[in-house]
């Protein structure tokens, strides 16, 4: 579970032949077309149907319709879905290079824990009752955590398996202080279990505005270092000697995670397999080199997403699955495939 | 001190004996023991432990009798039993996966087991009986899950860790759609059977347990001889003479029954199936398994832990589970920080 990635599919980092890169770069533009008819079958699938000229009308003629009203309202949690996507997939594919470990993934390494846990301090202590407020506990409490996670793994000599031990035991430990806080008080309770399974209703513009900052600055972090995080996929002794400045990579690539993590996690709750499913996906057809995973994996996440939600909202109609139930129960499967799939010596 | 001594036997049998590990077995068990005593002796209505001893000796008076017959000892028996199963499952998950996180928490046998008895308690309000066969339904449709998709030529570690992260992102999801479909009375019922907890658990709860772990427990010491060879990988155990797939599975279903009946009876209580076998490891100092050290360890922890969360909170304030989840997990990170000056993960 903790070792590093197969080491023969390196040998291919080195400058693509022209018609590959070509192929990605069509494969990337085919991504994008895909994600807008997600985004689209998102604004008109639901409870209500919508026409595609309804759609049309509330997106850019806006008169105060029924119709209208809807698409404004489906519109914040697409674009929410959008957002959260491409910050979890990101998240995960900048932890897995990080960590060199196939596995990593912002629910493994406590991050998710540790927004949940400040947003039951938020709810029970603290008395804030709307995501506004919560927002900002959730996202100091990923950072916390991802900071601690850090230290905890050794900072300047993390490993993969310390990594994920340090995240472990910090989610277990919160997770008992969470169920703690939800069986001595029940109005917690009541909103957190909602919470905690990861769902896009609750999303408003405000919202949006909210966490926006941090979605772009972290996206803007983690597509810059492609390149170091390149270079320490091969081995830390190689890294240093092809000149990559390892703490430096390691600090920002963590720093990136949190905050792009944090975010999603503020404004969702927690949404498994997102951020460990699409790098995994993106790298079987981009091969090993993370300046094509990255802008990848930001097309593709939001395509699971929003395809869940989608997917959520039509398999329970009138009501509605929340979305982080259906990407586990989509992402599992794939999981449990890709896993199989692979040779065990490559585990 | 010499801490590996064999003993011959006048019909030619040997066996090898280390010192260090019974030693560690036998003060585990009288601290098992003597934390139950003072545990019967804990509560609203407290009872000196020379008086609990002569109580369970049959000299107590009758108001005693009762109290620690009828309501105490049921729930102390309960959490020895559901203790040491845990931790004889931890340590052969652990064993088998070669992973010292590849306990039953996080390979989603606790969810699965918590998907029945939360079917049960939302889905159909049953009693307290139905939600002990739900989890165990539970538990074991998990267990074969994760062994039949783990499957293939045989069974490998580290297919079998991440098959049982998988399964367990699903049950978790499954289980919170469960909780969001509750009404309010049944979700904070289902809470606490999550968090895990030894509340008003009786003699019902003790004689299936105590049935299985007599008849599980000697059966997995025996076939532990081939566990240890099995730890150096399949190649080297096979060429040694041991039928690796067969102990597998042999010592995987004992496992999952292990966990499964635990979790039935007390629910998921974290982190001392993931715990025991690693801080028995740690106190006999000697590598393989260390199966019976993780019973006595998962036993005394439970109990303790138990104690501590009736003596920190009241009685019954706060479920048992939460305090082992809240200390495992704080001397997880001990552990992480002091090996990691040691230099040692």
């Amino acid at each position: 579970m903790l070792v590093d990635s197969p080491p023969e599919q390196r040998a291919e980092t080195a400058p693509a032949p022209p018609k590959r890169r070509a192929i990605r770069a069509f494969g990337l533009l085919a991504s994008v077309v895909v994600l807008v008819l997600v985004a689209v079958a998102s604004i008109a699938i639901g409870a209500k149907e919508l026409s595609l000229e309804q759609v049309w009308h509330g997106l850019f003629q806006d008169s105060g319709t029924y119709g209208d009203v809807v698409v404004s309202e489906r519109l914040s949690r697409t674009v929410l879905g959008l957002l959260a996507g491409a910050a979890l997939g990101l998240s995960g594919a900048v932890l897995q290079a990080l960590t060199r470990n196939p596995l990593a993934d912002p629910g493994l390494l406590g991050i998710n824990a540790g927004a949940s846990a400040a947003v039951v301090t938020a709810i029970t202590f603290f008395g804030v009752g709307s995501l506004a407020g919560y927002v900002w506990f959730a996202f100091l409490g990923a950072a916390a955590v991802g900071a601690l996670v850090w230290f905890l793994g050794g900072s300047r000599g993390a490993t993969p398996v310390r990594l994920a031990l340090a995240g472990t035991a910090i989610s277990a430990a919160l997770f008992g202080y969470l169920q703690a806080v939800m069986i001595m008080d029940n109005a917690a309770l009541g909103a957190m279990r909602f919470w905690t399974v990861g769902s896009l209703s609750s999303a408003t513009g405000e919202t949006i505005v909210q966490v926006l900052p941090f979605f772009v600055a972290g996206s803007v972090l983690a597509l810059s270092l492609a390149r170091p995080l390149n270079a320490m996929e091969m081995g830390d002794d190689t890294a240093k000697a092809l000149g990559a400045n390892l703490n430096r990579t390691r600090a920002l690539a963590m720093l990136a995670a949190t905050v792009l993590c944090g975010a999603a996690t503020a404004a969702c709750g927690p949404i498994v397999f997102v951020g460990l499913m699409v790098p995994h996906v993106v790298r079987s057809f981009t091969g090993p080199d993370l300046r094509w995973i990255l802008p990848y994996a930001t097309v593709l996440s939001p395509v699971l997403l929003l395809g869940a939600d989608v997917l959520g909202r039509i398999v329970a109609r009138p009501a509605e699955l929340q979305v982080g139930i259906v990407t586990a129960v989509i992402g599992g499967p794939v999981f449990i495939f890709l896993v199989r799939r692979r040779r065990t010596a490559q585990l | 001190m010499k801490t590996n001594r064999a003993v011959r036997t006048p019909g030619g049998l040997s066996l090898r004996l280390d010192l260090r590990a019974v030693t560690v077995v036998v003060l585990l068990l009288v601290a098992a023991l003597a934390a139950s005593v003072v545990l019967i002796g804990t509560g609203d209505f407290p009872i000196p432990a020379s008086e609990v001893l002569k109580t369970l000796l049959g000299q107590g008076n009758p108001g005693q009798e009762f109290i620690v017959n009828e309501l105490r000892l049921p729930r102390v028996l309960v959490g020895l039993l559901v203790g040491a199963s845990l931790g004889l499952g931890g340590a052969l998950f652990q064993a088998i996966s070669r992973n010292p996180l590849g306990s039953p928490d996080v390979l989603g046998l606790g969810q699965g087991a918590t998907a029945g008895a939360l079917t049960v308690i939302v889905l159909l309000s049953g009693s307290a009986a139905q939600v002990t066969a739900g989890a165990l339904v539970g538990g074991l449709v998990t267990g074969f899950a994760i062994y039949v998709l783990a499957w293939k030529r045989g069974v490998h570690g580290y297919r079998l860790v991440l098959v049982g992260i998988g399964v367990n992102a699903i049950v978790t999801a499954i289980n919170g759609y469960l909780l969001t479909k509750a009404d309010i009375v049944d979700a904070a019922r289902a809470v606490v059977w999550m968090t895990g907890s030894l509340n008003g658990r009786g003699w019902d709860q003790v004689w299936p347990l105590l049935a299985l772990c007599a008849v599980l427990v000697p059966l997995v010491l025996l076939n532990a001889r081939g566990l240890r060879m099995m730890e150096m990988g399949d190649d080297i155990s096979y060429a040694l003479g041991v039928r690796v797939e067969r102990v597998r599975m042999l010592l995987l279903v004992a496992a999952v029954l292990l966990t499964a009946s635990a979790t039935a009876a007390a629910g998921p209580v974290s982190f001392v199936a993931l715990t025991a076998p690693q801080l028995a490891r740690r106190l006999t100092r000697s590598p393989g398994p260390n199966l019976l050290p993780s019973v006595c360890m998962g036993a005394a922890l439970l109990v303790t832990a138990d104690w501590a969360s009736q003596r920190a909170f009241g009685a019954d304030q706060l479920p048992v589970g939460v305090v082992t989840g809240v200390l495992g997990g704080a001397y997880l990170l001990w552990l992480l920080v002091t090996e990691r000056k040691k230099g040692r993960i």
